[in-house]
């Protein structure tokens, strides 16, 4: 009962990435292509709004329902930055679904995503065992 | 004659699912569609193509493609890169965060690339 804290917003977060067809291969391709605005507006929404969510957290150091402090850690830049997002920008254009989504779609009644959402989970678990030999 | 207090509730559990409910079919201009369409992938008002997205095509080096090496590559990317579109290109630069810049860059021209050079390639297989 206590992980319903990860349930609501969850769904939540589902319900709008269907809302603004971030789920849609179709809008991702147009995306890609420049022909509609929508998902670059979904980023310039976002953005302004994680910022201020995230001065308003560190303003009244609000803590989590645990109460825990909310740290977030400084990303130190390495070059797995670069590379990796290649990679996931070349598998983003074919699968036309980043993690959520995939998620949000298997949900939309798309069984066949399953095989993408494996996919995925492969490919964390195949990173999980090559970090000391991928260049960072 | 007074409203019931309950029928506010169904008001807005109403307008609550109108929300949730399908808009109208996604307006997508036709430039994307057409080149897609010269890739025998053909517009179908849903989330995804059927002509690709579906059990039997994962057996064609063009369905394997887009979706199993697709969602290899994202989640190997993902953790490589430390982030997806979330983590990296909305929490990152959020929290202005330079590396998530570094990475939604990297993953945006690598994107657009690939859907402008390599994608027509694949679907064409």
């Amino acid at each position: 009962m206590k992980n319903i804290r990860y349930l609501v917003p969850g769904a939540l977060f589902g319900i709008v990435l269907c809302k603004v067809e971030a789920v849609s291969w179709w809008r991702m391709q147009k995306m890609f292509h420049f022909d509609a605005w929508h998902l670059y507006l979904l980023f310039a929404t976002a953005i302004p709004t994680g910022i201020i969510s995230l001065w308003i957290i560190k303003k009244f150091n609000i803590k989590t329902v645990n109460g825990e402090v909310i740290n977030i850690p400084t990303k130190k830049f390495n070059w797995g930055y670069v590379y990796g997002g290649i990679i996931f920008g070349i598998g983003w254009a074919f699968s036309g679904a980043c993690p959520g989504p995939l998620s949000a779609l298997i949900g939309m009644g798309k069984t066949v995503v399953i095989v993408i959402f494996l996919s995925a989970l492969i490919g964390t678990w195949t990173y999980s065992y090559l970090p000391p030999k991928l260049p960072h | 004659m007074p409203v019931h207090p309950g029928l506010y509730f169904y008001h807005y559990y109403f307008n609550f699912l109108y929300l949730l409910s399908d808009s109208e079919p996604q307006k997508i201009s036709t430039a994307t569609i057409q080149r897609l369409e010269q890739s025998h992938v053909h517009f179908n008002n849903g989330s995804v193509p059927d002509d690709v997205f579906n059990r039997s095509s994962l057996l064609t080096i063009r369905g394997f493609t887009i979706m199993s090496v697709g969602g290899f590559l994202v989640g190997f990317g993902t953790r490589y890169a430390g982030g997806c579109t979330s983590g990296d290109g909305i929490m990152g630069l959020s929290a202005l965060q330079w590396p998530s810049l570094i990475a939604v860059i990297s993953f945006f021209a690598a994107g657009i690339l690939t859907s402008y050079y390599l994608l027509p390639i694949v679907l064409n297989l």
